[in-house]
């Protein structure tokens, strides 16, 4: 569509004046052309850490919540459940056992892949029903949620990171059934990376909780 | 090619009507705050903490020209440069300059503002003088207990499990003090001239002790006791208010507080009042 | 129209037969969720306002008994929670972060959609709980939308903390936990997905505001949610998070509580704060580019206004114990406060001279949009100037929890946030919708709007500055507020004014839908990318190849363009005296 072309200069009323020498430093369309951008990481990676970044924030507020209380008088004494030591190691292995499974099908193993995420949620589930354990042997020593500052806080804090992690194995069946499905390979089991990611993370928590709960 | 953003248009009317809102608004604010600071002000300053009035007249001002300026400014340009023929906007996006001495001079202004602020603040938090009246105030659902001390100055120990009708803030019968302790409800007098030092306490929730005429304020908070202090310098009767929603009852919470001319009066009256 | 390669006859790009609930319920594009968020909070910004014009119609007259105290209360809780959780919070991100930014950035929907499809139906359930709330013995909660412990944690201090302040709890996790999935996706689609050429220089402000609004979102949500949680726990479970020792409950001394009444107050405000300034910056991204846009002039310094957003965005963390001056915190953490707070006016006061530097040698152009977007700066300017004597912390000792408070966050939440939304609407409701809405309506809403607004909050200075608390059912008690009646009768009839005022807004808005003239593709002759896409935009939005971008979103009036824009998607700006063929 063609039309009039009015020259800038004609009938533009009173001039026009902006400041006298302005500095340009804003982005304004000049200086070289479209960027060559690809995404910065995986978007499924950023994806993920936006979400550990919240769940960090989510324990960080415990934890203030936990040291400002502890300072106070009336926060109470539990007998720490020997299991835990037993959970926090199956963890551990669990976080072991992920990740070979991720170096397998880096290799294209995928049998391996199969039997290290199979391992990993077999580890998960002990961890889970042993802290269901945990909570029991708590109550046996009349130690509910009720009972002082200190029990309550573990009752929290145990029970919001079982939450996340039952999230994280309800995930984890999702990639257990991908993964006998054969939908995995050494080209394509990026799921598998972002998974690990939110599985250690969770494991880092639990050591650091349980750290907390025992030492502080 | 898309003629039609230089096509010829007139929007001065829309800008005079817009530009003549904003003065409106700039008009009706000022105008108001004039007729209120005759009828709808601060109730009459009771106590020495004249500073913070100082200080909210200050703001005032200078927040009544930063609200004056913007308004005055908007609305000229508003009138000044509503689209009218085929006259374009200007380019230019960018001046450090200016830019700079906006940022600065409001902050030189501000970091006055936070230094006045935090000597203010600084004095209302001293500690207490030496010769300070004590009086407790106890927060309930809805009502203020007074408690004054005994001639030798004591306030008796308390503990909630000796709370019972007869003794509503508990009250510790072994201590000796606790028989002249006066307890008193809604009932708060203080004397003239003299610092007055209140250690604030809730029963059951969080309430917030107010005395707008002597620009006093602080949360009653179950689980602690919080010291303020004071110096009333008018005599006559105030009233105290509950400033912290509390419950259903909030809006009744109310109280009186008394300036009494001189100690004698208030030694007078406090003696009228009988014991625990 | 410029070089991108809109295939219209290809936008016939194959229509899915999808089901009516694939398609319209549980959909996964961007655009219908964004809708399904209008939609819902629109709703409910009609019950928040509802409850409202109810409390005013006690106010203005208590001693006709509208409400009872408990119902009076429940009123205001209500409507603080219905207004900031549920419409504010959700249709700034949830509505227009949701459908512009997909198109703004030139993808075809969001990073996870099926995430973003979830953070709607997180939402969903969330109102039904709230409204369920009304029904249950007790009511609703009472205790302010702020929910102070221990009031809100122990059942029998009011009837307002009853099962409703359960439930009222429980509602919050879910507007938090949607809002989280929603910042997820909003981060990083911004991000990850931007068309070739649109760095993040180049980004129209309203993004930048979405984009630093996830990102607070992220850090200070999961902190009410912890808060949250644990007041369901004192609630439910005995314990005492919050419960201080020896409360006197009902003439007994409640056992076995060693919590700390405060602990609440600093994870909510700290969550609280950076909250309100989330409710700020997508605004004030909207107000940047429709200022701009009908201006037709690029926004006065685009580096500085992203530098004071994120400004805002990182001293909003530092500033929560504000709202704590008189709490009973240490004095010492008091004066640190006083100076984060004065600090954060510097930014917002260098975004206000931005925008109206941006007004002069304009070329103004007088739409309804334009209307509400001018008026924001003089609400927000209002509403910032207030805050100041509040951030004065001995002046605060006396105006805390009184009107004053009241009237300053209206101004900044409740009058500039939601003109930047009416202004987002009239502005982008062409590309929502396909239609235009009238704007003789608009206009006419426009102006009710305005003054109902001035009228209605701004007198409530004068009744925090005579000392009348916040909350309370009645002030006959108080002889030093006797001179308040005609001043709450003067806001209520205002109020109905405002109330009634939105009615036209709705009536606009539907019978656009429905009728409004078709509108083209571009009709505010607008640079940035979302106008490149039909209006509305098919699914996948762009055809069969995405837009690529040549320059920022703020080239108006160019000297020496024959047009007085040149879109982001146009490679070249078509100079004066060639021919565009």
């Amino acid at each position: 569509m063609s039309a009039v072309k009015t020259p800038p200069s004609a009938g533009r009323g009173p001039a026009v004046r902006g400041p006298a020498r302005p500095i340009r430093f804003g982005p304004d369309g000049r200086g070289g052309g479209p960027a060559a951008s690809g995404p910065a990481a995986s978007t499924a990676v950023i994806g993920v850490s936006a979400a550990l970044v919240a769940v960090a924030m989510l324990f960080t507020a415990f934890t203030i919540a936990y040291v400002a209380r502890r300072q106070e008088p009336g926060w109470g004494t539990v007998v720490m459940p020997p299991v835990l030591w037993l959970t926090t190691t199956m963890l551990l292995a669990s976080s072991g056992t992920l990740e070979w499974a991720r170096r397998r099908i880096a290799h294209g193993d995928i049998r391996g892949l199969q039997r290290g995420l199979a391992a990993t949620a077999w580890l998960g589930v002990a961890f889970l029903a042993g802290q269901l354990i945990a909570w029991h042997q708590l109550a046996a020593q009349g130690a509910y949620i009720s009972a002082n500052q200190y029990s309550g806080f573990f009752y929290l804090l145990t029970g919001a990171h079982g939450a996340h992690l039952l999230g994280g194995l309800v995930a984890l069946g999702i990639i257990v059934w991908k993964a006998y499905a054969e939908r995995y390979g050494v080209a394509s089991h990026a799921g598998v990376g972002v998974f690990a990611l939110y599985w250690h993370f969770m494991d880092l928590l639990w050591l650091y909780l349980f750290a907390l709960l025992f030492w502080a | 090619m898309d003629s039609e953003s230089f096509a010829p248009r007139d929007e001065r009317p829309a800008g005079r009507w817009m530009g003549v809102l904003i003065l409106f608004i700039l008009a009706a604010g000022v105008g108001s705050f004039v007729y209120a600071a005759h009828y709808w002000w601060l109730p009459p300053l009771a106590s020495t903490l004249g500073i913070t009035d100082d200080m909210f007249n200050a703001i005032l001002v200078a927040t009544g020209i930063a609200f004056i300026a913007v308004h005055l400014f908007v609305a000229i340009a508003l009138i000044r440069f509503a689209a009218y023929g085929r006259r374009p906007a200007a380019h230019w996006h960018e001046h450090l300059g200016a830019e700079l001495t906006w940022t600065l001079v409001p902050a030189a202004g501000l970091v006055i503002l936070a230094i006045l602020a935090e000597i203010v603040w600084a004095r209302v938090y001293s500690p207490p003088p030496a010769n300070a009246q004590l009086v407790e105030v106890t927060g309930r659902q809805f009502l203020w207990y007074i408690r004054y001390p005994s001639p030798d100055g004591r306030l008796a120990a308390t503990d909630p499990k000796f709370i019972s009708a007869g003794n509503p803030i508990g009250l510790d019968p072994s201590d000796p003090d606790s028989k002249t302790n006066a307890v008193l409800e809604n009932d708060l007098h203080v004397v003239n001239n003299r610092p007055v030092r209140i250690a604030i306490r809730s029963l059951d929730v969080i309430h917030s002790f107010f005395l707008p005429n002597f620009r006093v304020k602080q949360d009653a908070v179950p689980g602690r006791t919080i010291v303020i202090w004071f110096v009333p310098n008018r005599p006559g009767q105030y009233q105290i208010a509950c400033a912290q929603l509390c419950g259903v009852g909030h809006y009744t919470m109310r109280g009186n507080i008394t300036v009494e001319p001189d100690q004698a009066a208030f030694d007078a009256w406090l003696a009228k009042q009988g014991q625990h | 129209m410029g070089a991108i390669a809109v295939h219209e006859g290809a936008a016939a790009h194959e229509e899915h037969a999808e089901s009516f609930v694939r398609h319209y319920i549980f959909s996964i594009d961007h655009k219908t969720i964004g809708k399904q968020y209008y939609l819902t909070t629109l709703f409910m910004a009609i019950v928040g306002g509802a409850l409202a014009m109810l409390m005013r119609a006690h106010l203005g007259w208590p001693e006709g008994g509208a409400l009872d105290p408990g119902q009076y209360l429940a009123a205001a809780t209500m409507h603080g929670t219905v207004m900031i959780f549920f419409f504010l919070t959700s249709i700034l991100t949830g509505a227009f972060g949701n459908f512009l930014i997909p198109l703004m950035i030139g993808a075809r929907d969001m990073a996870f959609p099926f995430l973003n499809m979830i953070s709607y139906w997180t939402l969903f359930p969330g109102v039904l709980v709230l409204l369920a709330s009304f029904f249950v013995p007790g009511g609703p909660a009472g205790n302010g939308w702020t929910s102070y412990a221990p009031l809100s944690a122990v059942s029998k201090f009011a009837p307002g903390s009853g099962t409703g302040q359960t439930l009222w709890a429980i509602s919050i996790l879910f507007v938090l936990f949607s809002s989280l999935f929603g910042s997820l996706n909003f981060l990083t689609t911004i991000i990850n997905m931007r068309a070739r050429g649109l760095s993040m220089g180049r980004l129209p402000l309203t993004l930048w505001g979405i984009f630093i609004t996830a990102i607070l979102a992220l850090l200070s949500f999961p902190v009410l949610t912890a808060a949250v949680v644990m007041l369901i726990l004192d609630r439910t479970a005995g314990t005492s998070f919050f419960v201080p020792p020896n409360l006197l409950v009902a003439g007994q001394v409640l056992a076995n509580k060693n919590g700390d009444a405060l602990l609440w107050q600093h994870l909510f405000w700290f969550f609280g704060h950076p909250e309100v300034y989330i409710l700020i910056l997508t605004p004030m991204g909207i107000v940047s580019d429709v200022i701009s846009t009908f201006s037709r002039k690029p926004i006065f310094g685009y580096k500085a206004m992203v530098l004071s957003l994120s400004a805002i965005g990182f001293l909003s963390f530092l500033v929560w114990g504000h709202h704590m001056f008189v709490s009973g915190m240490s004095p010492l953490l008091g004066a640190a406060f006083i100076g984060s707070t004065i600090a954060i006016a510097v930014p917002s006061a260098i975004k206000t001279f931005n925008w109206c530097t941006t007004l002069w040698q304009g070329r103004l152009l007088f739409t309804t949009a334009m209307l509400f977007a001018i008026a924001f700066v003089s609400l927000f300017v209002t509403g910032g100037l207030s805050g100041i004597f509040l951030a004065a912390a001995p002046v605060d000792i006396y105006l805390h929890d009184t009107y004053f408070v009241i009237a300053h966050f209206h101004f900044v939440m409740a009058a500039a946030a939601l003109f930047s939304i009416f202004a987002g609407t009239y502005y982008w409701f062409p590309k929502m919708f396909g239609r235009m809405m009238d704007e003789r309506l608009g206009k006419i809403h426009f102006l009710f709007t305005f003054l109902g607004i001035y009228a209605t909050f701004f007198p409530m200075h004068f009744l925090g500055f005579m000392g009348n608390s916040r909350r309370l059912y009645d002030t006959s008690i108080y002889p030093f507020l006797s001179h308040a009646g005609p001043i709450d009768v003067f806001i209520s009839l205002s109020a109905f004014m405002l109330g009634a005022a939105q009615l036209i807004f709705i009536y606009n808005f539907f019978k656009s839908l429905l009728h409004g003239p078709v509108a083209e593709q571009n009709p505010w002759h607008a640079n940035s990318l979302e106008w490149a896409a039909p209006s509305p935009p098919p699914h996948g939005n762009w055809g069969a190849a995405l837009p690529v971008v040549y320059r920022w979103p703020y080239d108006y009036s160019a000297p020496g363009a024959a047009q007085d824009y040149s879109p982001q998607w146009q490679a070249q700006p078509v100079a004066a005296g060639g021919s565009d063929g």
